[in-house]
């Protein structure tokens, strides 16, 4: 390994990358449009659920009750039907998502110290919808038991919330986003580096240079990594300055584990583009093999916890995974360097497998 | 069209159709990418939050406090993943993400219930919202049920919530996910065959070949896209039988109106991919672009992001999409059994965007060949 060599491998993927102008969209517009985007596009924090309403009791204690549920600002009324029968029909159409139905003696049953039965209807289709609903009713239902005068329950519980106290999902996406974009950025960046190199011919004055093997592998990763860490630097920012997601760890733990990843991120990609020497096919495989896993199975938006063992099993392949974690636990937890040293071993051999791989997919010869 | 320009169709169609099952990586690609796609989305995609991990630090140690977790764990939402008499051992355990949820139960607990003013301290990881939110929903509730149960005396007054979920009663997201599956792998099967069916006879100069036969633009189109139709089809019934016989999801609809809506979609899609093919002059270039252009489609559709929760410029963009107005129809016809007597309003947005969209890529894609 010769370093002198290294970085004049280094400074040519450098030119070349700055001479082609698709790459570097590719390489900082894209991570900042997919921050931006997906944090406004995606979000499971309900408001606004349309609900019908169909009070046959129509005391004040049953408006109560419904300027309760409206209050709330998680629930807003689009019909006050008169017979139950219409609110159903809303609920198939689809005009209302749920359908709250206070019966006649409502406000009596109250009054005499017994449980009051309320119905609450949901369109279940939307399971997670429906649960975040359900949720917010019971809540809101428990609050009016708790505010009528009745004897207070035996025991109390006092419920707090850890690390994203008002439970915004947009705190929870957007550190898992930046694992999710990193992974795809790096597949995408460097699937092409070598293929590149076989479709248009250079392969050939690579060969008759003295440069070896790992200094070609290691030459091309360092641009990558660099650029990946600005876009980290970028997309964190954003994050936390216009998005409004906390950062309550250290920021060298964060840009040193983020090395660890983007150099097994890389050097997967490098691997890609070695063996199979096709642009397009490089990119496809590349996609396949990062942007799905990346999205499903590191417990970005979906938690590892509830899959089936044998998913659950493959998530350990998936690197983004860590990173997540890692992201995570930075930005909401303040998680110290302690605490991650699984993570960063994990992306450790991750990043050896991935720098190890490509250099032995890498061939110098010619046909 | 006359006879003549039928039986080139016809021809340029089994050309296609060679040419795509030539490709021996073709096959599995068009046959058991969907299959795994559609196991991966059933399982991974899973919001339904149970057996959450949780912490127990009980200092009680009672008959009662006993009681309490037993409610929480018979339900099957929570299990316990450890317990341990020192509270710093609560915060580790959430610190490091081992437990989502920390039960703290104080000493003297069982005399506290018995006496009717008890306390516990509920502790819930929120860096997962979603799975935070639903899982203190849960506690809460089993939590007052135990309290009910302990009330001296005297039935406790208080509104009690009966809920009934219609439609899917066990709230299980995967009833709603495979069928949304299906949508999303139709489109992105029909963009990812079109959209480098003609660069690729460019890339390959087998294109000038084409243009010197009698083939007019049109009907060198519907030879294109008639394969990509009837494979995309084709898919639709294999997709749906898995998603029926191994996801046991109900269909409750009808089926002709799910393939007529598939249809109509299909060509939607197709007319996008051809205009992608023709706007662009490199496979990797077209490849690029239909990334660009699938994930706002996939995102901005409601097939796993609720649209009510977007911000409200990205809610009329998602208007736009023709993916949105196929998901409503095959949820409904699934889910629901609605048919076309319900959803007349998504067939013809979806016909409507099919008949512009081609009209469009008609134009485009004659102007692309000279």
């Amino acid at each position: 390994m010769n370093l002198s060599r290294l970085g004049a491998m280094a400074r040519k993927e450098w030119i070349q990358l700055r001479r082609d102008p698709r790459s570097m969209v590719l390489a900082f517009v894209l991570p900042l449009f997919m921050v931006v985007f997906f944090s406004y596009a995606i979000s499971w924090d309900l408001d606004n659920i349309p609900v019908g309403v169909v009070d046959e009791d129509r005391t004040p204690e049953s408006r109560a009750l419904v300027e309760r549920f409206t209050a709330s600002g998680y629930f807003r009324i689009v019909a006050t039907p008169e017979r139950p029968g219409d609110a159903e029909q809303l609920l198939i159409g689809g005009g209302a998502q749920a359908v709250l139905h206070i019966p006649p003696g409502f406000a009596r049953e109250l009054s005499r110290g017994r449980r009051a039965a309320v119905q609450f209807l949901l369109d279940g289709s939307d399971a997670n919808s429906a649960t975040v609903a359900l949720t917010y009713a019971d809540a809101l239902a428990a609050g009016f038991t708790t505010a009528a005068h009745v004897p207070a329950p035996p025991l109390t519980v006092s419920s707090r919330v850890w690390y994203n106290e008002t439970l915004r999902s947009r705190n929870m996406i957007v550190p898992g986003l930046i694992a999710v974009i990193m992974s795809i950025i790096a597949a995408m960046l460097t699937a092409l580096t070598i293929a590149r190199e076989w479709e248009r011919g250079t392969m050939e004055q690579l060969a008759a240079t003295p440069v070896g093997r790992a200094e070609v592998v290691l030459g091309k990763l360092v641009p990558y990594l660099l650029i990946g860490l600005l876009d980290v630097a970028m997309v964190a920012a954003v994050g936390v300055a216009v998005l409004g997601v906390p950062f309550r760890g250290n920021l060298v733990v964060l840009f040193g584990l983020t090395t660890l990843f983007l150099l097994g991120a890389l050097g997967l990609g490098i691997f890609i583009s070695a063996t199979i020497k096709s642009q397009v096919l490089a990119t496809q495989v590349a996609m396949v093999v990062t942007y799905l896993p990346a999205l499903l199975l590191s417990g970005f938006m979906f938690a590892i916890a509830n899959m089936p063992p044998a998913l659950r099993a493959a998530t350990w392949l998936v690197p983004a995974r860590y990173f997540v974690s890692v992201t995570r636990s930075l930005f909401l937890k303040g998680t110290g360097p302690l605490e991650l040293w699984p993570q960063a071993l994990a992306m450790a051999v991750f990043a050896s497998a991935g720098i190890g791989l490509a250099i032995r997919a890498f061939r110098k010869e010619i046909g | 069209m006359n006879r003549a320009a039928w039986l080139r169709v016809r021809r340029l169609v089994a050309k296609e159709f060679r040419q795509i099952f030539r490709d021996p990586r073709m096959r599995p690609m068009l046959f058991l990418s969907p299959i795994i796609q559609l196991l991966l989305f059933g399982y991974a995609v899973n919001t339904d939050v149970r057996h959450t991990a949780t912490f127990l630090v009980d200092h009680d140690r009672s008959a009662a406090s006993r009681e309490l977790v037993a409610a929480l764990t018979a339900s099957g939402f929570f299990q316990i993943v450890g317990r341990s008499e020192r509270s710093a051992d609560l915060v580790g355990a959430l610190d490091r993400g081992h437990a989502v949820i920390g039960l703290e139960i104080p000493p003297g607990f069982g005399d506290d219930l018995a006496a009717g003013r008890s306390t516990v301290q509920l502790l819930v990881d929120g860096s997962d919202s979603n799975t935070g939110l639903v899982a203190q929903g849960n506690a809460m509730r089993l939590l007052q049920a135990f309290a009910l149960g302990h009330s001296r005396g005297q039935t406790a007054g208080g509104v009690e919530l009966r809920t009934r979920a219609w439609f899917n009663p066990a709230l299980e997201s995967r009833v709603y996910n495979v069928p949304g599956v299906i949508a999303a792998l139709l489109i992105l099967m029909c963009l990812l065959l079109t959209a480098l069916a003609v660069v690729r006879e460019r890339e390959m100069g087998t294109l000038e070949q084409l243009m010197v036969t009698p083939l007019q633009p049109s009907e060198l189109m519907l030879g294109k896209t008639i394969p990509v139709a009837v494979i995309a089809l084709g898919q639709l019934v294999l997709v749906t039988a898995v998603a029926l016989l191994w996801f046991g999801i109900p269909f409750r609809g009808n089926p002709l109106a799910l393939v007529i809506g598939a249809l109509v979609y299909i060509l939607a899609g197709l007319a996008f991919g051809l205009l992608i093919s023709s706007a662009t002059r490199t496979q990797q270039e077209a490849f690029m672009v239909m990334f660009l252009v699938l994930m706002p489609l996939l995102i901005l559709s409601g097939f796993m992001y609720p649209i009510s929760s977007m911000a409200e410029p990205l809610q009329w963009l998602t208007l736009a999409n023709p993916l949105r107005h196929f998901l409503v129809i095959v949820r409904g016809i699934f889910l629901k059994g609605e048919g076309l007597g319900d959803l007349w309003p998504q067939y013809l947005t979806l016909l409507a965007m099919a008949v512009v969209a081609l009209r469009v890529a008609t134009i485009r894609f004659a102007r692309s060949l000279r």
